[in-house]
C-alpha cells in the first residue's frame, strides 16, 4: 500500500521509528527483560498487530472493562464487608435502624453506606457496573450471532462467552444476595425453595448449602466465598481464554473493499488500537462512577434485615434473574403426589428445568448452524443479518421468548400500572411465550427477505436519489443512480444459497432429516443477481442515462419555468 | 500460532464475491495531519482534557476531606452531597483521561489503515504429524499402552479419589433426617415447627396474647408462636429455652402465622370449620410454592396473595390455590382457646409447612384431617 506522507504534519509519520540502538535506560530496561523472558518474539508478533474497527466490536469491551470496575470495586468493599450472620443491635449512625437486631452482614453493608467515605459510591458503582457487565454479555452475544461471527473457527469462543454469561449471572446473584437485606434474603429463601422442588437431591443440596434448614447461620459466609473467590476465579480464567482466542484467530471484519476472508484491515494494536480500548476503560469506569454517584440502587438501609416472616410487595429479583423469575410466575401450578413423594412440576420445570434447557440451545446454537448448512469453511468476514433470514429469526425469536418471560416477571407490576387483572395477565403471559415467538419468527424471516429483495434493487436498479423526473408525456418517475464501485462490490459478498455438501437421498428415495431442514433453512432466501443480470440492468441504466441527458443542466422541479425567472444557467438539482 | 503459509496450508475461507474486488478505498488525510494548526490544536485539546481530569482528581480528595458522609450530612438538591460530588469528580477525573486518550488516537495517531494476512486456524500438516510422532514416542516410552496393569490401577484409584472429595461435603450440613432425629433445637425438621398443644397465638413483632374478642371481621394479623418471644403463658421460660441466632431464624422461618377473623358462615369448608375459633382462622404464613411470606389481604374475599409470584389462596376453604403457580393449599393451624381467653394452637401444624420437597408426604386437606384427629385421639387416649 503507497501512502503519500509527504502532506503529513511532522510529528505524525507513518514511517516506523527508527530503531534505537543507543543505551538509554529504556533500552538497558527492555534487554534486561528480554534476556530473562524473551518477549521480543512476542513483541514483535502482536505489537503492531491489527484489529478491524466498527463501533460494534465495542459491545464485549464494555463487558470487559465493568469486569475491571467490578474487580477493583469488590475490593474496595471486601475491606469493610463482614460476611457473617452473627446477631447483633445496629449502633450505627441510620436513626431509622438504631437497636434492630441485624445480622453483621447486613450492620456492616450499613456501615460501608453511612459511614465509610465513598463507600456508598462503592458499593453502587459495583452493583452498576455488575448490571453494565451483563447487559454488555448479552448485547455482545447477539452482535455476534447476527453477524455470524460464531461461525467456524470461533465455535469455542462462542461456549466460553455463553459460560460466561451464565457465571455472571450466578455471580450477580450471589452478589447482592451478601447484604442480608429483606429483599435479597426474599431471594434467597425463593432460591431454597427452587432447591428444594428438585427430585430425590434436592432436601439435600439445600440443607448442605445452607449447613442445615433455612436459613441457619451459614449462606452468607458460603455465599461470599462463592462471590469473591471461586466465581471470580471461573470468570477470569475463562475471559483470558476468550482474549487468548480472539487474538489467535484475529478479529472478524465487515466486508468491504480491499477487506477479505484471508486478510485483516484495521488498526495497529500499538498506538492506536491500545489507545481507544485504554481510553474506553477509562470511559467505562468514569460512566461506572457518575451512575454510581447520581443514580441510587439497592437501597438496603430501606429494606431492613432479612426476617424469614416478613416480606416487601413487589419483590423483584435484579432484572437479568427476572426471566426465570417469570417462568416460575406463570406456570401452573400441578404438583404430582405418589408413593409418598411430591413432585414440585410448577417449580422444578420453569427454574431448573427450563434454564438449563435454553442455556444448552444457548450453547449449541453454532454446531445446530453448522449441522444445518454443512458448511465447513472457516469464516472471518461478518454477514449482515438479513443474509441469513433464518439465524436471524431464529435469535429474534429466543429474545421474544425471553421479554415474554421477563415482563411475565413483572405480571403484578404491570396489573397496577395498567389497572388490570392479575389473572388475565397472567394467561395472556401463558399464550404469549409460544404464540409470540412463533410471530417473531415469521414477521423477521419475512423481513430481512424483503430487505435482500431491497438490496438486490438497489444493486441492479441503483438507489433512489429523491429527484423526480417529469416525462415529456407527463409521467412522474424517481431518478435512480448507480451505487459506487465500493458499495456495489460490499453488497455482493454474500454466498448463493446452499454451500455444504449435500446429503445423498435416504435408500426409500426421500431426503435425509437435514436436507429437509437445510431446506427450510435457506428456503426463501432471495439470492444475489448473477453478472449477467447485473451487466444487463447495467447497459439498461446507461441506455436511460442516455435518454435524460437531453434534460441535463435543466431543473428537474420545473418550478423556475413559471414564466417569472431566467432559467438559461439553472443547474440540474443534486448534480453539483 | 504458526506463521508459516505454504500452498498446501490456507485459510479454508471463500465467500463469493460476484464483482472484482476494488482494493482499499485511498487514504483521505485529516485536518490534523495536513494543517499544523488543527494539529496544535488538538494538541491543546487533549492536554486540557488530561488537566481537567487532575483537577477533578484534587476536587475528589478535598470533597473526601471536607463533605461529610452518611444519612446527616450536608446534601445537594437532596441527595447527599458526599457521594454526589466523590461520584461526579471521579466520575470526571476518569472520562476526562478516557475522552483525552481516545481524542489523542482519532486525530492525532496515525490513521492509516494497515492489512495483516490472516493464517488458518489449524496447523500446518507438519506440525501435526511431528506432533502426533511426539505424542506416540512419549506414550511408547512410558509404556502405558504396553502395560494394562499399571495404566488400569492407576485410572482406577485417581478416580476413587473423587469420593473423599465428595464425601468430605457431608459435612456442610446435617441432613433433614439428621437434624429431624436429634432434634438440637425445638421444631427441628421440616415436618416440624415450634408449634405446640396449648402454645399461645401473639402479635408478631410485639409478642402480646390475643383474645378472640380483640379481632373484627375482616382483620388479619400477623402472628408467631409464644415462645419465640421466650415466655410461656406470659411468664418467661428458663435460660436455656429461649431461641437465638440460627435457632430463633429457623422457628421464625416455620412457625410464622396469619390470623383473620371473617363470619362464621363464610366459611365453606368443615375442616377449616373444626379449626377455627369465633371465625378466626390461622395459617401458614410460609407460602407452600417457594416459600416467601405471604402478606397481601384481600379482606371481601379471604384470600391472600403471596408478593412473589401471586399464588393467591382461599382462607375460607382450607386455604385452597384459587390463583398462581402454587400446588397446595396452605397449611392450617387447628385454634382453640386457653383457660384464660388467649388464642392457643391445639397443636403442631398438622402437615409441613412451606415449600414442596421430594420426601414429603402429601396429601388432600380431608386426609390430613383424618390423620390429626387420629393422632391428636392416641396423644389424649394415652
Amino acid at each position: 500500500m503507497s501512502v503519500d506522507t509527504s502532506k503529513v504534519a511532522s510529528s505524525n509519520g507513518t514511517n516506523a521509528a527508527t530503531t534505537t540502538t543507543k543505551s538509554s535506560r529504556l533500552g538497558a530496561l527492555a534487554s534486561w527483560s528480554d534476556e530473562r523472558l524473551g518477549l521480543a518474539a512476542m513483541g514483535k508478533k502482536n505489537l503492531r498487530k491489527i484489529f478491524p474497527d466498527h463501533w460494534s466490536f465495542m459491545l464485549g469491551e464494555i463487558a470487559l472493562w465493568s469486569f475491571v470496575v467490578l474487580l477493583l470495586s469488590g475490593v474496595f468493599l471486601t475491606l469493610w464487608f463482614k460476611p457473617s450472620m452473627s446477631e447483633i443491635s445496629y449502633q450505627g449512625s441510620y436513626a431509622p435502624l438504631r437497636g434492630v437486631e441485624m445480622s453483621d452482614a447486613y450492620a456492616s453493608a450499613l456501615h460501608i453506606s453511612f459511614e465509610v467515605r465513598g463507600g456508598l459510591l462503592m458499593r453502587q458503582m459495583h452493583h452498576w457496573a455488575a448490571m453494565l457487565f451483563i447487559s454488555a454479555m448479552m448485547i455482545h452475544l447477539l452482535r455476534v450471532f447476527f453477524t455470524g461471527a460464531h461461525r467456524k473457527p470461533r465455535e469455542l469462543n462462542w461456549v466460553i462467552g455463553s459460560l460466561l454469561l451464565l457465571l455472571g449471572t450466578l455471580e450477580g446473584f450471589t452478589g447482592y444476595s451478601l447484604p442480608d437485606d429483606l429483599l435479597s434474603g426474599t431471594g434467597v429463601r425463593a432460591a431454597d425453595g427452587f432447591m428444594k422442588s428438585i427430585p430425590i437431591v434436592g432436601t439435600y443440596i439445600s440443607f448442605f448449602l445452607f449447613g442445615g434448614e433455612f436459613p441457619g447461620d451459614s449462606i452468607i459466609p458460603r455465599l461470599y466465598v462463592i462471590h469473591v473467590l471461586l466465581i471470580p476465579g471461573l470468570l477470569l480464567a475463562l475471559i483470558a481464554a476468550h482474549m487468548l482466542l480472539l487474538v489467535y484467530h484475529k478479529h472478524t471484519q465487515w466486508p468491504g473493499p480491499g477487506r477479505s476472508e484471508t486478510n485483516v484491515v484495521g488498526f495497529p494494536m500499538l498506538p492506536v488500537y491500545a489507545a481507544k480500548a485504554g481510553g474506553f476503560f477509562f470511559i467505562t469506569f468514569g460512566v461506572s462512577a457518575l451512575m454510581g454517584g447520581i443514580l441510587s440502587i439497592n437501597p438496603v438501609w430501606k429494606f431492613g434485615p432479612y426476617d424469614p416472616t416478613k416480606v416487601t410487595a413487589g419483590s423483584q429479583p435484579d432484572w437479568y434473574m427476572g426471566w426465570p423469575d417469570g417462568a416460575l410466575r406463570i406456570m401452573p401450578g400441578w404438583e404430582s403426589h405418589f408413593w409418598g413423594s411430591t413432585w414440585s412440576w410448577n417449580i422444578f420445570l420453569p427454574v431448573i428445568v427450563l434454564p438449563g434447557l435454553l442455556f444448552t440451545v444457548l450453547l449449541l446454537l453454532p454446531f445446530l448452524e453448522a449441522w444445518i448448512t454443512g458448511d465447513k469453511r472457516e469464516h472471518h468476514l461478518l454477514q449482515r443479518p438479513r443474509n441469513a433470514p433464518t439465524r436471524t429469526a431464529t435469535m429474534v425469536a429466543l429474545m421474544t421468548l425471553y421479554a415474554c418471560f421477563w415482563l411475565a416477571g413483572g405480571n403484578d407490576l404491570i396489573a397496577t400500572k395498567l389497572h388490570s387483572s392479575i389473572n388475565n395477565i397472567t394467561y395472556a403471559l401463558r399464550a404469549l411465550v409460544f404464540v409470540a415467538p412463533c410471530v417473531a419468527f415469521w414477521v423477521t424471516r419475512r423481513w430481512c427477505i424483503s430487505l435482500q429483495r431491497h438490496d438486490n434493487e438497489t444493486l441492479l436498479h441503483g438507489y433512489e436519489t429523491g429527484i423526480i423526473m417529469r416525462s415529456p408525456e407527463g409521467g412522474y418517475s424517481e431518478r435512480h443512480l448507480p451505487l459506487s464501485e465500493a458499495q456495489a462490490y460490499t453488497l455482493t459478498v454474500r454466498d448463493r444459497g446452499r454451500v455444504g455438501e449435500e446429503d445423498e437421498l435416504k435408500p426409500n428415495g426421500r431426503p435425509t432429516l437435514r436436507s429437509r431442514i437445510r431446506t427450510l433453512y435457506f428456503d426463501d432466501d432471495v439470492q444475489k443477481p448473477t453478472i449477467q443480470e447485473l451487466e444487463e440492468a447495467r447497459a439498461h441504466a446507461e441506455h436511460e442515462a442516455h435518454a435524460v441527458a437531453t434534460l441535463e443542466g435543466h431543473s428537474a422541479d420545473g418550478h423556475q419555468f413559471d414564466g417569472h425567472h431566467l432559467t438559461e444557467d439553472e443547474p440540474l438539482r443534486g448534480e453539483d | 500460532m504458526s506463521e508459516v503459509h505454504d500452498g498446501s496450508h490456507e485459510i479454508e475461507a471463500h465467500t463469493d464475491a460476484l464483482l472484482p474486488d476494488p482494493g482499499l478505498p485511498e487514504h483521505t488525510w485529516r485536518p490534523t495531519d495536513v494543517d499544523p494548526k488543527a494539529e496544535k490544536r488538538a494538541e491543546r485539546q487533549v492536554a486540557t482534557l488530561f488537566g481537567l481530569s487532575a483537577l477533578c482528581t484534587v476536587l475528589f480528595v478535598v470533597s473526601y476531606v471536607t463533605i461529610r458522609t452518611g444519612v446527616n450530612g450536608p446534601t445537594i438538591l437532596g441527595w447527599g452531597a458526599s457521594n454526589v460530588t466523590l461520584g461526579l469528580t471521579l466520575g470526571g477525573a476518569l472520562l476526562f483521561i478516557g475522552i483525552g486518550v481516545i481524542q489523542w488516537a482519532r486525530k492525532l495517531m496515525a490513521d492509516v489503515e494497515m492489512v495483516e494476512l490472516r493464517h488458518p486456524a489449524s496447523s500446518s500438516e507438519e506440525d501435526r504429524s511431528m506432533t502426533v510422532a511426539a505424542l506416540q514416542a512419549g506414550l511408547e516410552e512410558s509404556g502405558i499402552g504396553r502395560r494394562p496393569l499399571i495404566r488400569n490401577t492407576l485410572i482406577g484409584s485417581v478416580a476413587l479419589l473423587g469420593v473423599p472429595a465428595v464425601v468430605m461435603l457431608k459435612d456442610l450440613g446435617p441432613t433433614n433426617k439428621d437434624v429431624t432425629e436429634s432434634a438440637p433445637y425445638p421444631g427441628a425438621g421440616l415436618e416440624h415447627t415450634v408449634w405446640r398443644s396449648q402454645m399461645r397465638v401473639v402479635r408478631d413483632v410485639v409478642g402480646t396474647p390475643i383474645r378472640p374478642g380483640d379481632l373484627e371481621i375482616g382483620d388479619l394479623v400477623n402472628a408467631e408462636p409464644e415462645i419465640i418471644f421466650g415466655k410461656n403463658k406470659g411468664v418467661p421460660v428458663p435460660e436455656d429455652q429461649v431461641l437465638e441466632g440460627a435457632d430463633l431464624q429457623i422457628a421464625k422461618s416455620k412457625a410464622a402465622t396469619v390470623l383473620l377473623r371473617m363470619d362464621p358462615d363464610d366459611i365453606v369448608n368443615d375442616v377449616t370449620r373444626n379449626w377455627s375459633v369465633n371465625g378466626i382462622v390461622a395459617y401458614s404464613k410460609i407460602c407452600t410454592h417457594v416459600g416467601c411470606p405471604i402478606s397481601l389481604n384481600e379482606r371481601t374475599t379471604h384470600h391472600l396473595l403471596c408478593p412473589c409470584h401471586q399464588s393467591t389462596f382461599d382462607l375460607a376453604d382450607g386455604g385452597k390455590v384459587i390463583f398462581g403457580p402454587a400446588g397446595r393449599h396452605l397449611p392450617q393451624l387447628p385454634l382453640t382457646v386457653d383457660d384464660e381467653g388467649f388464642l392457643v394452637a391445639q397443636g403442631d401444624y398438622p402437615e409441613p409447612v412451606g415449600p414442596s420437597y421430594w420426601e414429603r408426604n402429601t396429601y388432600s386437606l380431608e386426609q390430613v384431617a383424618k390423620n390429626y384427629a387420629t393422632k391428636t385421639g392416641e396423644e389424649t387416649g394415652q
